[in-house]
């Protein structure tokens, strides 16, 4: 599983943006996933301490907002909520449907101290 | 930065930043940076790195996936004898460990460069980049990269590679596709491999396999070939044929392409999944 390596490149922009803020610690870290993201929140979560250790977030508590899975129907246009595995429409089960949302893998937001 | 220019708020997060959102507001004594960043913007900066190598010299890069042993390198070594006349191909292998895979294909008489990634489970593109600079781009026509065989971490990696191709093996069943959707969904081909297997293995249907990825929202192509007989190969080939070709036509209109990349497809939520996307001056 990979979700070691996506952590390390998270703290790598995190430690960027906090010395760009001249911070002093990292607080929080909120990040947004879809079950489409390929990463598995529950291991990100366990990856985080062997990953932030001796850093600026070592600190750092990693919030994991779960993004659902919606679609758009080309045919109908309707917008519905589908599953991991059933991205068709759930209104008139057209199978040619873009994703709306479920696919993220993303820093959404990080709180820091800063010096006054 | 994204936060500039708003790329990444969707109709799908929008509601958690704005004003009464549960994300709009900040404990005392703390100063909140919204970014929606990618995650993953670091090896997506490198893929595009080596997505201008490839453009620079008109290589079409393939990104082979599957499970371990579902035939990837046999694949190959059929390719590469009907092929090699044709197009300048080389292969960069992706293993956990040995070197078994390059040499079967240096066997063949094309350059092939072995990573070993120890115990990452997937190739990225910092990776791909360190092999690129070991092969002779310009003198290339078509390159493989045959992913390590693993059916859920590849496909969350963009190396630079134009299209995904998944090959899902008769004996492995057809219900694949509904049990590894990120994987499917990111593929740009799926090929049923050791298809000679299918009169011994007559529980996997090929149309079972195929409405499973239809349920994944993927339009892409299906192909059914025998690496070991032959049988099926015209359709392989002629697929790579006409990407080789397509892809030729875009780099010379000034475009590029990239495949789905599972935590990618946030960029191109509303773009209808266009089969070529403006990557902006190259
Ligand atoms: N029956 C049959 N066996 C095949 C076919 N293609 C490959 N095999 C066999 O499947 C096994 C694995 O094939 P490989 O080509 O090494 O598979 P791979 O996907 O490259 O394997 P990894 O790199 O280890 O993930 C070997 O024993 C092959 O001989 C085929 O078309 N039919
Ligand atoms: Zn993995
Ligand atoms: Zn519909
Ligand atoms: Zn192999
Ligand atoms: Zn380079």
């Amino acid at each position: 599983m990979h979700e070691l390596s996506v952590c390390q490149g998270l703290l790598r922009q995190v430690k960027q943006i906090a010395l760009e803020h001249r911070a002093t610690a990292v607080e929080k870290i909120y990040l947004q996933i879809g079950p489409l993201a390929g990463v598995e929140p529950a291991l990100l979560q366990a990856a985080f301490p062997i990953a932030s250790a001796d850093s600026l977030a070592a600190q750092a508590q990693m919030v994991i907002r779960a993004m659902p899975i919606r679609v758009h129907c080309r045919r109908c246009h309707a917008d519905t909520e589908a599953s991991l595995n059933n991205l068709t429409c759930a209104d008139c089960g057209d199978w040619e449907t873009e994703l709306l949302s479920g696919d993220e893998l993303l820093i959404e937001r990080i709180e820091m101290q800063t010096p006054q | 930065m994204c936060d500039s220019c708003g790329c990444n708020v969707t109709a799908g997060n929008r509601h958690l930043i704005e004003d009464n959102g549960p994300l709009a507001t900040v404990d005392a004594g703390t100063t909140a940076v919204t970014i929606l960043q990618d995650l993953l913007s670091e090896n997506n900066l490198q893929a595009r790195h080596n997505r201008q190598h490839f453009a620079k010299h008109q290589v079409l890069a393939i990104n082979l996936m599957s499970s371990p042993g579902a035939g990837k390198t046999a694949l190959l070594e059929a390719t590469i004898d009907a092929l090699k006349d044709r197009y300048a191909i080389a292969v960069i292998e992706g293993d956990l460990e040995t070197e078994n895979d390059a040499r079967r294909i240096r066997a063949k008489g094309v350059p092939a460069v072995q990573i070993t990634t120890g115990s990452a489970c997937h190739l990225d593109a910092h990776m791909v980049h360190d092999a690129l600079h070991q092969l002779d781009l310009a003198a290339l026509d078509l390159l493989f990269i045959e992913n390590v065989g693993n059916l859920v971490c590849p496909a969350s990696f963009d190396l630079g590679h134009h299209r995904n191709v998944v090959l899902l093996s008769i004996p492995e069943g057809d219900d694949k596709p509904a049990k590894y959707p990120v994987m499917f969904r990111a593929a740009d081909l799926m090929v049923l491999s050791k298809s000679e297997l299918l009169p011994v293995m007559d529980d996997f249907s090929p149309t079972q396999a195929e409405h499973y990825l239809r349920q994944l929202a993927n339009p892409a192509p299906v192909i059914s070939l025998s690496a070991k007989t032959g049988r099926g190969m015209q359709d392989w080939l002629h697929w790579l044929t006409q990407e080789i070709e397509a892809h030729r036509a875009r780099l010379h209109n000034g475009d590029n392409t990239r495949p789905v990349i599972a935590a990618d497809g946030i960029r191109f939520h509303a773009a209808q999944r266009p089969s070529a996307v403006r990557l902006g001056p190259l």
